[in-house]
């Protein structure tokens, strides 16, 4: 009968759903904070550790005789904002794996020994990438100036490190929490490597620099131009950085020199709509590929923009904001050969035994440009170590590529340094995105502080030698 | 210990649901009802089994002595179903008897975690249901006169909706039921029973183009009623429950595709003018958003059927309170929560089963009036259980009907006793015909003649439920 066919194919199909929902979706339902059921195994289970991936303990809980816990914080301020805090609402990793965290997967016979003792049962532990050593490296070298550094591998998305500055101390946040709430000015909750809203600068050259390329494939190399130290559109002018005047310039060492006045020439070229394009692919104004709370960067430009904002737009000022996670994915993508890797900061998941109870995988958000357009952006960003802004790279035991800047944030011409690159530079094994506020100069501040933390990252994980 | 014991019953009820499942589909082997006597004799365990690790469980966790006493006297009640049943016709469906056993017990056990107060209440209603069923049967059998009262259903659907209608109380904006003397009412639950007699009576005259319109002019006066009294849920069910009675008469597509067009022209127009509508559409489409209002209901619905996963996370030890009218439209979820998705998969197959059985039935029965009623019920018991379970996972918009004989309610646990114990009557007037049949066959009367050469070989001996058999006609 074709009414039972029908009906037995529609509840086979909602069998088939109910399952997918319960396979895909548990740790997502359980994670919603409108779902009370947290409560419960909050009540059974101990809050498990945060840990390094070297298995360092980045957050641990203890337990007093009658069971009650406290959450103890062992590195202080220098994993504040990544490894975040589970009082006062959560962020960061106690937010993102909370679900893990009050989940115990112990043995069961342990669960019935703590059973019979009325003990809780211990949560599950979370290995995160982060190293503590790159970690550590980053929150000295940002010393006293406020600012974000990220520290990524290309080839897999993993987050090495990442550091904000104001930071605080997780493990007095209970007491502290009125003061930093009240102070809106210093933002020390905001986790700028992720949140932080900064004009890119001169760093936004790798985007009009691509922008080129894909528009003039074939010719870009042809290009050049002759800086004199400013550039004029009409009314509009601007200068090069501290007017300096760079001369007779080509593509690359326009790019290698971060010749404001040449890229302002060749923003007046570029058609607009294409460029709202790339944006997009770039996922400017769009949503980006990672489970934690970020910022939306934005570029002002459509059709019919005017000629000051477009020679703004091309160097990085004007309306233009940019996270410092949004600019390493963009290098990331150009070191892995244009394909973006979804990052993340959560390795796996283990029990009180220390077996897994989950692994997570490294994926691919996608392509953000092609491989070609990838090798020539790559190509050069090594001309601004090997002979323009960053050649304080030059003389490391590897080689290394990237780009500067000095984003201006003020009419008095203050600005924040900035560094995103790569090394090695032929075989990427590591990214790091550095901004340094109200510092001067990215070449003067941002690169030395690359420098160390490219230092840190290959003494814990040697270059093979092949 | 608590913990041993609670996640050993856990996994013993899924197990003991899962084999009870497996054998109400292995039944279907065995031809002789003399065979399948082991069967119905294991599965009856398991329904006790299931109750007595639930009860225990409930009582070791919370401590209370109360649900022992409640275990008791749910025993009893499911005992007496059976031996009463057995006693009184002992021709009757087994199978069917399990089915309702075994439904009305998860029902308890889910009720009596969520609402001991509410369990007791249900407990009497179905003690005085089963009263009503026990007649239920041999009136089926005996009055069949009963398909000449074509206008005696109609004017009695139609006014019983209507008086809910003007003296109706507002419930959740839909007028759905009337109070007298204390006890609430809802009897567009009974009155789906009478329509689908109305309907099936009236095609039992005629399948003519005639007969069928004006036969819709009432249908969709029920339909109309419910409508206006925002119970679309109820509406829903009639509609349905109409469209495959006409076609399952007609065998004429072009109705099927009729009403269907029908069906979704009146959706868009009510998706436009009905605010209550648009509300749940859009809590189905993205309840995520607006979590702390419309889609209050269904995400926490789905908090609890994805924080039971597969294994549930063992009686008292979920949360399904915080789903709101959980005892009656989201009861699937606090099972799935507490029991586990593989249990409430399980409950879902065995609604399927009990669907099958009443479509065979419709199948092998002659009278093409008892087909048409077995039939009704039958597409209005699975369409509710699609509905309830459906809305409750997101499958689709969420409608608040209850899940027959599980959800608390006690016009819908009533309604769907007597409608199953309809279909038990419906299965003594077959086996009857096969008797019958069986004698006269040497001298065939006209129309039996003509159902003959309709069905040709096709009627099995002394069986029943073949399952998933042959076309019909």
């Amino acid at each position: 009968m074709i009414t039972t066919y029908l009906v037995v194919a529609t509840f086979l199909g909602m069998v088939v759903y109910l399952c997918y929902f319960v396979a895909t979706s548990e740790q997502e339902v359980l994670n919603n904070s409108f779902n009370s059921r947290q409560e419960i195994l909050i009540a059974q289970n101990y809050r498990g550790d945060i840990l390094s991936d070297k298995g360092d303990k980045l957050a641990t809980t203890t337990l007093d005789s009658e069971q009650n816990e406290t959450r103890v914080y062992p590195y202080g301020e220098i994993f504040s904002h990544v490894v975040g805090f589970s009082t006062h609402g959560r962020t960061g990793v106690e937010a993102a794996s909370n679900y893990y965290l009050i989940t115990s997967s112990a043995p069961i016979t342990d669960k019935v020994v703590n059973d019979v003792a009325g003990n809780k049962n211990p949560g599950d532990d979370v290995y995160t990438t982060l190293n503590t050593h790159v970690q550590e490296t980053a929150y000295k070298a940002l010393g006293v100036y406020d600012g974000a550094i990220i520290v990524t591998e290309p080839s897999t998305g993993k987050i090495i490190a990442m550091v904000s500055k104001p930071g605080f101390d997780p493990n007095t946040i209970d007491a502290d929490w009125d003061s930093l709430t009240k102070d809106k000015s210093s933002g020390k909750l905001l986790n700028r490597a992720t949140q932080g809203l900064y004009p890119p600068g001169s760093t936004f050259k790798i985007v009009t620099a691509l922008e080129y390329i894909k528009e003039n494939p074939d010719t870009y190399n042809n290009y050049s131009f002759q800086c004199n130290g400013r550039f004029t559109l009409g009314d509009s002018k601007i200068q090069c950085y501290h007017g300096s005047n760079h001369g007779y310039v080509d593509f690359k060492s326009s790019f290698a020199k971060s010749c404001n006045s040449s890229f302002a020439n060749i923003g007046t070229k570029l058609n607009k709509v294409e460029f709202r394009k790339t944006l997009d692919e770039l996922l400017f104004d769009k949503e980006l590929p990672v489970k934690f709370v970020y910022g939306t960067s934005s570029v002002h430009m459509e059709e019919n923009l005017s000629d000051e904002e477009i020679i703004q737009t091309s160097i990085g000022q004007g309306k233009t904001q940019i996270t410092p996670l949004h600019l390493n994915m963009i290098t990331c993508a150009i070191a892995n050969n244009g394909t973006l890797m979804k990052p993340y900061v959560v390795d796996c998941v283990t029990n009180s035994n220390n077996s897994i109870v989950k692994q997570f995988k490294s994926s691919s958000y996608g392509k953000l440009m092609t491989p070609d357009e990838a090798a020539t952006l790559q190509d050069m960003m090594k001309s601004v170590v090997t002979s323009g802004t960053a050649t304080f790279l030059k003389n490391a035991d590897y080689t290394s590529a990237g780009k500067t800047g000095s984003a201006e944030y003020n009419s008095k011409g203050d600005s924040h340094a900035w560094f995103t690159g790569f090394a090695p530079a032929d075989n990427p094994k590591v990214c790091v995105t550095i901004i340094v506020e109200g510092a001067g100069s990215g070449g003067d501040y941002a690169v030395p502080m690359a420098k160390r933390l490219f230092d840190a990252y290959f003494e814990e994980y040697p270059i093979n030698e092949e | 210990m608590q913990e041993y014991v609670a996640l050993l019953s856990k996994y013993f009820i899924a197990i003991c649901m899962a084999v009870y499942t497996l054998e109400s589909f292995l039944v279907f082997r065995f031809k002789q009802e003399e065979a399948r006597r082991g069967i119905y004799l294991r599965q009856t365990i398991l329904i006790f089994f299931i109750q007595f690790a639930a009860f225990m469980t409930l009582v070791i966790k919370s401590g209370d002595l109360q649900y022992l006493l409640f275990y008791g006297i749910v025993q009893l009640m499911l005992f007496g179903i059976i031996m009463i049943t057995d006693m009184i016709y002992p021709r009757a469906n087994r199978l069917l008897v399990n089915h309702i056993c075994l439904l009305l017990g998860i029902g308890f056990i889910i009720l009596c975690r969520l609402s001991y107060q509410r369990a007791l209440k249900q407990f009497v209603i179905v003690i005085l249901s089963m009263i009503i069923a026990m007649f239920i049967p041999s009136l089926i059998e005996k009055w069949r006169f009963l398909k000449g009262f074509k206008w005696v259903y109609a004017v009695a659907g139609i006014a019983g909706l209507s008086a809910v209608l003007i003296y109706g109380q507002l419930a959740n904006g839909a007028n759905i039921s009337f109070s007298i003397l204390g006890i609430t009412f809802q009897p567009s639950e009974f009155v789906k029973i009478i329509f689908v007699f109305y309907v099936a009576a009236s095609l039992y005259e005629s399948t003519s183009f005639f007969n069928i319109a004006f036969t819709t002019i009432f249908a969709a006066l029920h339909v109309i009623i419910l409508v206006v009294s925002k119970d679309l849920g109820s509406a829903l069910i009639f509609f349905i429950a109409y469209l495959f009675m006409v076609f399952v008469a007609t065998k004429n597509y072009l109705y099927l595709l009729l009403g269907i067009g029908g069906g979704i022209g009146s959706a868009v127009v009510a998706y436009h003018y009905f605010k209550h509508v648009q509300v749940r559409v859009q809590a189905w489409l993205d309840p995520w958003t607006y979590i702390d209002n419309q889609g209050y209901q269904v995400t926490q619905s789905l908090f609890g059927v994805g924080s039971g996963s597969w294994f549930g996370m063992g009686l008292m030890s979920g949360n399904p309170d915080t789903i709101p009218y959980v005892e009656m439209d989201s009861i699937f979820s606090a099972i799935c929560e507490e029991m586990g998705v593989i249990f409430g998969i399980m409950l879902i197959l065995i609604c399927i089963s009990c669907f099958i059985m009443m479509m065979n039935m419709a199948l092998l029965i002659k009278d093409n009036f008892y087909r048409y009623i077995s039939y009704g019920l039958g597409v209005i018991y699975i369409f509710q259980v699609f509905l309830t379970i459906g809305g409750s996972i997101k499958f689709i918009p969420l409608t608040g009907v209850t899940l027959p004989l599980v959800s608390y309610g006690g016009s819908s646990v009533m309604s769907t006793l007597i409608m199953f114990y309809i279909v038990q009557g419906l299965y003594l007037i077959r086996q009857k015909e096969e008797r019958y049949g069986r004698r006269k066959k040497r001298r065939p009367n006209r129309e039996q003649r003509y159902r003959r050469e309709a069905e040709t070989e096709t009627i099995p001996p002394e069986d029943d439920l073949v399952f998933l058999d042959g076309e019909t006609e």
